[in-house]
Order: C-alpha cells, then sequence, then structure tokens
C-alpha cells in the first residue's frame, strides 16, 4: 500500500495521456441539451451598451432569434466571430448576445475592435442566466423560435458549416412555421 | 549545397547523440571508465555539429535561399536584416532546431562544469540528457526538416508573420527555450541519481546552480514575452492566460518550488523524493508545454503552424521520456530514505507550505489550460476558459505563498518558536498594514484588491530589510566587525534570495497599482482633438502616410502635455504588411518609472478621424522589474561561494579516484 504512492504520479500522466491522445483524433461534435424543445429560461438583463435599460425575453417573443453566448476573455468566440458578423450582414436572424461573466468595458471593446454582430448585447456578469441556460463554456449558441422554445444549441463556435447546414435551414423552417 | 549541409550535420549529430546515449549509461552500470569517458566529447561533438546545422539554416534565412521551403515560407527579401535573422527560429521547424540548440548548449555546459562530479554521475546526466537531444532531433528530421528545397525556387518568400517582426522576438524565444530546456539538466539530475541511487544532500548541492540558472532565464523569457504581448497586441494587457502562456508559465511555478524544495534537500538532506519529483514534473511540463504548442490540440491567439502528424510524434515522445522517468521513480524512490525531522514551526515547514501552493498553484493552471481539451474529448463540446477562472483561483493560492515568503528567512531549520517568530516580524508586520490601509487613500481609491497587494507587497519588501539587520546584528555580536563588512559577509546565496523576493514584491506592487488605477479610453479622434486622461492631455496633432521597408502605415504624431508643460511626442502607428496581407499595430509607449502613457491606433472612421485607444498605466513597468529583479537574485545566487569553493575542493579526492580519465577527458 505503501509503495502505491510511488506510482500515483505515472497513474496521473497515463490518464492525462490518454486524454490527450483522444484530443489530438476527436472532433468537437453537438450535444444535445436537455433544454432543447424546452421553453428558454426567462430573464431580465441590462442592455451592454445602455445599462440603463433592460432587455427580457419576453420582449423577444413573436421573432426567431439567436442568443449567442460571448465573452471578451474567450479566445474561441474570435474564432467564430467573423462568422456572426458576416451573418447580421446579411439580416437573415437577429442576434442577441450574452456577454458572460465579463467587463463591460472590456467587452465593449471588444466589440469596437472587432465589429459588433448583435442586435443587443446584454450583460451577465456573474453569469445567472447563464446557469438558466445551462452554459458549459463560451461559446455557445441558442436558437429560440417566436414562442420562446429553444429549438438548438450549438456548444463552441459557430463555424460555417454549422451555421448553413443547421442553422439556418432551422431558422427558415421555424420563420415560415 | 548549404541547406543539404545543414540537414547532414543534423544526421551526423543525431549519431553522436545515439552513441553519447548509450555507451557512457552502459558504462557507468559497468564501472567501465572509457566509455564513460565517452559522454563529455560527444556532448561537444554534438553541439558543434548542432551548431552547423543551425549556422546553415540562418545563412540561408539572411542570403534570401528561397528554394529553401521554410524560408520561402517565413521570410521575404523586403525583411530588414535582423528578422531575416531572427525568422531562423520563427517557424515551426526553426524553432525546433533552436531547441535542440539549447539542449547541447545546456549539455556542452554540463560537460564543462562538471570537473567535481563522480563519473558515473556525469555520465549518466549527459546520456539522459541525449536521449532527450536523439527524440528532438529524431521529430526535426521526420517531421519538420527546416531544409527541404522547395523546386522550383519561389520568387520571393511569403514573410514572416508581422506580429513576430518585433526587436523583443529576437530575444524573447531563445531566452525563453534557454528556460524550458534548461529544466532538463536538472531533469537529467534527477534521473542519474534515481539510476544510481544516490539522492542525498550532495546531489541537491549539484543540481542546484543549474535549476536556478534554469529559473532565471525561464523568469526572464516569460517576462519578455509578456513585455512583447503588452506592446505589440496593442490592447495594453501584459497577461492573457492564453494557453500558449500558461505552457511556460506551469514550468516556471514547478521551477519555483523546485528552487525551494532543492534548498531544503541540501541543507537539511530532507524532501528528496518531492525534490526528485518536482524535477521530473517540471520537465515534463516543458514537454507538455511543447506538446500543446506545437500539435494544435488547444485554440490560442499564438497561430503557430499545426498538424496532427506531428502531435503523434511529440505525444510518443512525451509518453516515452514521461513515462519512463515517473516508472524509475515509482520504482526507485521508496527505497530513498527520509530527510531529517522538523517541527510545525520551522523553515521546512514554511517552504513545504510554498511548495503545495505552488504545485497546487501549477495544477490548477494545467486544469484550466486543459480543461477545453477534457471537455472536447469527452465529447462536450469546443469551449474556452478565460482568466475569470485563472484569477479567482490563482490569487487565492498565491496570497498566502507571499505571505509565507515574509517569515520563512526568519524561522529556524527543524524548529522554532512562533511567539519568538512574532515578535522579530511585529513591526514589518505593521508597517505593512499600515500601508495598505493608508497608501490606497493617498492614491485615490481603497479596494480590498488593492490593499492586499500592497499589504503583501510592502510586508515581503520590510520584512527582507529587518532580515538583513537581523543577520548583521548577528554577526557583529560575534565578530565585532563595522556593517559594511558584516554586509559583505553575507554569502551570495543569502542575497539572491532577498533580490529575488524584493522583485517579488516589486512584481506585486506592478500588477496591483495597474488593475487599481489605469486609466482606459478608447476616444474617437480627428486632427487636433484632444483627450485627457490620468491627468495629461493628449492632441492628435496630425496622421501622415509612410512607408516602412515591407509595409505600408499611418503614423498618428500625438503630444502630450500636463499642465501645460510638453512631456512627449507620440507616434503610434498602424502598418498594413503587403506581403502578408495582415495589419498591425504598433502602440507608442512613453515609458516611466511610476507610469506608462500608452497610445495605440484603432480603426478608421469617416473624415479622417481613428478610434484612438488612449491608456494611463501606473507601474506597469514594476511588472517587468520585478521578474527582471527575481531572475537577478537567481543569478546572484548561483555565484554563491560555496558552489565554486566546492568546485576547488573537489580537485584533490577526484584525482586520486579510480575514474580519473573521464575528469581529463
Amino acid at each position: 500500500m505503501k509503495s502505491l504512492r510511488f506510482i500515483l504520479p505515472l497513474l496521473v500522466f497515463v490518464v492525462l495521456l490518454m486524454f490527450l491522445w483522444v484530443g489530438l483524433s476527436l472532433n468537437p461534435r453537438e450535444v444535445p441539451s436537455p433544454l432543447v424543445g424546452k421553453p428558454a429560461p426567462a430573464f431580465q438583463l441590462a442592455r451592454l451598451d445602455d445599462p440603463a435599460k433592460t432587455l427580457a425575453d419576453k420582449d423577444l417573443r413573436g421573432q426567431v432569434w439567436l442568443l449567442n453566448v460571448w465573452a471578451s476573455w474567450c479566445v474561441s468566440c474570435m474564432e467564430e466571430h467573423p462568422v456572426l458578423v458576416e451573418l447580421s450582414k446579411q439580416g437573415v436572424v437577429p442576434v442577441y448576445g450574452l456577454n458572460y461573466k465579463d467587463q463591460p468595458a472590456a467587452a465593449q471593446q471588444w466589440l469596437a475592435r472587432n465589429g459588433d454582430p448583435y442586435t443587443l448585447s446584454m450583460v451577465d456578469p456573474d453569469g445567472k442566466v447563464g446557469i438558466d441556460y445551462g452554459v458549459y463554456g463560451v461559446p455557445e449558441t441558442y436558437v429560440i423560435d417566436k414562442a420562446g422554445v429553444i429549438r438548438y444549441k450549438q456548444i463552441g463556435p459557430v463555424t460555417p458549416k454549422v451555421l448553413s447546414e443547421h442553422i439556418l435551414p432551422l431558422v427558415k423552417r421555424l420563420q415560415a412555421s | 549545397m548549404i541547406p543539404e549541409l545543414g540537414h547532414f550535420a543534423l544526421i551526423v549529430a543525431l549519431c553522436i547523440a545515439g552513441v553519447q546515449a548509450v555507451l557512457p549509461l552502459i558504462g557507468a552500470q559497468r564501472g567501465d571508465a572509457t566509455w564513460m569517458a565517452l559522454a563529455r566529447p560527444a556532448a561537444q561533438g554534438q553541439l558543434v555539429f548542432v551548431v552547423i546545422a543551425f549556422a546553415c539554416l540562418a545563412w540561408s534565412f539572411v542570403a534570401n535561399d528561397f528554394s529553401v521551403l521554410n524560408v520561402a515560407s517565413n521570410s521575404n527579401s523586403l525583411l530588414p536584416l535582423r528578422y531575416r535573422f531572427a525568422a531562423t527560429w520563427g517557424s515551426h521547424e526553426g524553432s525546433l532546431l533552436l531547441w535542440v540548440l539549447m539542449l547541447n548548449l545546456w549539455m556542452t555546459a554540463v560537460s564543462v562544469f562538471s570537473r567535481r562530479l563522480p563519473s558515473e554521475m556525469v555520465a549518466r546526466i549527459l546520456s539522459v540528457m541525449a536521449m532527450i537531444s536523439i527524440g528532438f532531433l529524431l521529430f526535426l528530421l521526420f517531421t519538420s526538416n527546416p531544409f527541404e528545397r522547395l523546386l522550383p525556387a519561389a520568387a520571393d518568400g511569403r514573410d514572416l508573420n508581422p506580429l513576430l517582426q518585433d526587436p523583443g522576438m529576437v530575444i524573447h524565444p531563445p531566452m525563453l527555450y534557454m528556460g524550458y530546456v534548461g529544466f532538463s539538466v536538472a531533469f537529467a539530475f534527477a534521473i542519474a541519481a534515481l539510476i544510481g541511487g544516490q539522492l542525498d544532500a550532495t546531489w541537491a548541492r549539484w543540481s542546484r546552480p543549474w535549476t536556478t540558472m534554469a529559473w532565471a532565464f525561464l523568469t526572464v523569457g516569460i517576462a519578455m514575452g509578456s513585455g512583447w504581448a503588452y506592446y505589440v497586441l496593442g490592447w495594453g494587457g501584459w497577461w492573457f492566460w492564453d494557453p500558449v502562456e500558461n505552457a511556460s508559465f506551469m514550468p516556471w511555478l514547478v521551477g519555483t518550488a523546485l528552487v525551494h524544495s532543492l534548498a531544503v534537500s541540501e541543507k537539511r538532506g530532507g524532501f528528496k523524493i518531492w525534490t526528485v519529483l518536482l524535477a521530473i514534473i517540471a520537465f515534463s511540463l516543458s514537454l507538455l508545454g511543447t506538446f500543446l504548442v506545437r500539435s494544435g490540440v488547444l485554440t490560442s491567439v499564438h497561430a503557430f503552424a499545426t498538424d496532427p502528424k506531428r502531435g503523434i510524434f511529440i505525444l510518443a515522445f512525451l509518453a516515452l521520456v514521461i513515462g519512463a522517468a515517473l516508472a524509475l521513480f515509482a520504482w526507485r524512490a521508496p527505497k530513498v530514505g527520509l530527510g531529517g525531522a522538523f517541527a510545525l514551526i520551522s523553515r521546512e515547514s514554511a517552504l513545504l507550505v510554498n511548495n503545495v501552493l505552488l504545485f497546487v498553484a501549477a495544477a490548477a493552471v494545467l486544469l484550466g489550460t486543459l480543461y477545453p481539451l477534457f471537455l472536447d474529448a469527452l465529447g462536450l463540446g469546443k469551449i474556452s476558459v478565460g482568466p475569470p477562472y485563472f484569477e479567482s483561483v490563482f490569487v487565492p493560492l498565491m496570497a498566502p505563498a507571499v505571505f509565507l515568503m515574509g517569515i520563512a528567512p526568519f524561522a529556524r531549520w527543524k524548529q522554532d518558536q512562533p511567539l519568538d517568530l512574532a515578535r522579530r516580524l511585529k513591526w514589518a508586520l505593521a508597517v505593512a498594514i499600515a500601508s495598505a490601509l493608508l497608501l490606497p487613500f493617498t492614491l485615490g481609491l481603497w479596494t480590498p484588491l488593492l490593499a492586499l497587494g500592497i499589504l503583501l507587497a510592502v510586508w515581503v519588501a520590510v520584512a527582507g530589510v529587518v532580515n538583513v539587520r537581523e543577520r548583521v546584528l548577528q554577526l557583529r555580536a560575534s565578530t565585532s566587525v563595522p556593517v559594511s563588512t558584516a554586509l559583505r559577509r553575507l554569502p551570495r546565496g543569502y542575497w539572491g534570495m532577498l533580490v529575488a523576493h524584493f522583485g517579488v514584491a516589486v512584481f506585486i506592487v506592478g500588477v496591483t497599482l495597474v488593475r487599481g488605477y489605469e486609466v482606459e479610453k478608447d476616444v474617437r479622434m480627428g486632427p487636433g482633438d484632444t483627450v485627457a486622461v490620468g491627468g495629461y492631455q493628449f492632441r492628435l496633432d496630425g496622421l501622415k502616410r509612410i512607408q516602412g521597408p515591407n509595409y505600408d502605415a499611418t503614423r498618428g504624431v500625438i503630444s502630450v502635455t500636463r499642465d501645460e508643460r510638453p512631456v512627449a511626442t507620440l507616434h503610434p502607428e498602424k502598418r498594413f504588411f503587403t506581403v502578408q496581407q495582415m495589419p498591425m499595430t504598433e502602440a507608442a509607449i512613453d515609458t516611466g518609472l511610476t507610469r506608462d502613457l500608452y497610445v495605440s491606433l484603432g480603426e478608421p472612421l469617416q473624415d479622417g478621424a481613428w478610434v484612438v485607444r488612449v491608456y494611463y498605466k501606473p507601474f506597469v513597468t514594476w511588472i517587468w522589474g520585478g521578474a527582471f529583479l527575481m531572475a537577478l537574485g537567481g543569478i546572484i545566487a548561483v555565484t554563491d561561494r560555496r558552489y565554486r569553493l566546492a568546485r576547488r575542493d573537489a580537485i584533490a579526492p577526484t584525482t586520486n579516484a579510480p575514474t580519473a580519465v573521464a575528469q581529463v577527458a
């Protein structure tokens, strides 16, 4: 038993190695969220551009919209950002940002620097709304329909492929119904 | 011809490394002096060929040989000479060659400065280092040949990544790699000691200066990288908790723990198993860092070319080196005896807690860095762990460690009286608390974090001064020499420790004050507009187009005044690199001891106006000043008399030893 603790570093390393091995070969894939098909959790949050005003989920009823969880400290957000900026230029579907656990000043700078694809961004400084939505990490994107039901969840960056194969067809269907 | 020569030199180096890895090790097991004696000339010969290879690659870059793929991809005929030279290590292949060059420099240094070591030890150390060298040489030759030809040759190169076209980039990677790779010496010492079963205070004394030296290089390397990010990325940030930064920071944290744990091993014969494990882990993290950076398993702002085949190679190498080292550890460590016992209140305890805190901090950084990878591997998606996580775990871990830094130099080995310690330190604590309560008010804002930072910084600095006073008084009580003589009699190792700890205090001041009092403004400015930041007036006098060697730029002229008096004229630039089609922000900074004025150009707006970022950064240079002091402390400690004395003493016994051949060779 006593010599077990000397093997411990080796065992920890082997586990780490397995993760690294899998990390080399696996690709990120979408995970079904328990919230898909359920009503989007309610929120009422201050707006990033004007903290005096708030935005609630009810204000967005009657339209199909995307909720994109982002933060200025998030490296993967940089990756998806051009895709969102391009999407916002097309004006197909409004994208609302949930600025997650961030400093408002840093967030505004980030948007000024990289372009602002959001119709509006809301501020979730301590991540409370993020918990309601079951945010694993940043970035995440939700498709929410006219009745306020979550129809799709993308964990990780929105790639052009995800956008054209999953999100946009879904948005078109939902908008038509 | 020259590139082929370099390629051939690498193959020769690989062959020499093969000999150096096998024969001396067998010689050490069999007690064969001739085979052991091969280690030193082999190490030096290997260096010669690696230097030739490196020089060939550098020549190809300097001479614009665009028939070499690496040169064509990473250089351009318009690139200034110094960057063409630095481009030698600007690519993946070149940086690996730099890695091997550094490893060989350390190896040769060990072969030269090891006259006092038993030849078995030297043979084993150089053999272990040669094994690492083999791994990297194979990696270079099979997956990342820097000399690969491009036929037909390109007319011109694709240019060096503009981010790397900076004086800091010329020095930062060599420094960082010196540190990274330097831990291979401590690693090889540990492995050699495990093989030979000779884990004692002498072993700790031998490996200590090497470890401290590597640690000092790493400290400078990280500080320079941080300084580079500060003025090149144009955001005014100095640390981003980016995976590549973390890759260098983890070995630093463990290396810091190792430097302290070696002190206990040397002075008290304790913590031996722990020290060996730390030596293995420090270098393992250097290798892991290489893997993370080179394999592309993590997203990072450092956009290096990545290739899964290379990832698999490094992973296999990682598994082999670290796996074998940890297996050896599991096998041999249980036989190592325990060191001297110590009480709860003693210097050993303080250093043990410091070690645990540093180690946990490194583990927390590792977890945060790899967490996205873990989730990804478990199929839970790609995410990013950011500064909120790192800062919330890091500060609570480091605060008690820094607090202990003030106490540990006072505590006696083995056992001390808590009341006595409290009595000796009460003034230092009083000054620290008073500063923490009052100083932020005089600066205009009091927050708990500001107070904590100032408390810790003042505490460490004042405790250091009190400690010197105590040591001088002790010396004078026994010898009654004048103060200046007493100061000179304090050993260099002690001064090194003080300077390094003082560096930590300076660093904390920088971090705390810049966090608490910085002013950042992103404003729209047209020619003639003025903005006030931090008591300074910034006036945009005008903008002009200028032509660089390989870029076009818009240069702003901003005059800074304070109370109508001119302070500085700043020239921030927005450069557009024509070959790479990439814009770059060149911030203009007026540096001062107590503040930086930082101006960078954002995006152009209508009517010739620009978004201009104007930052006032109080005490930001103290961050790097502190880091340089830490490194300086390390260098001072390495020059301690006892390491030189030990060398001189060792001459007599070793010349009589049966293995004298190895010493001569």
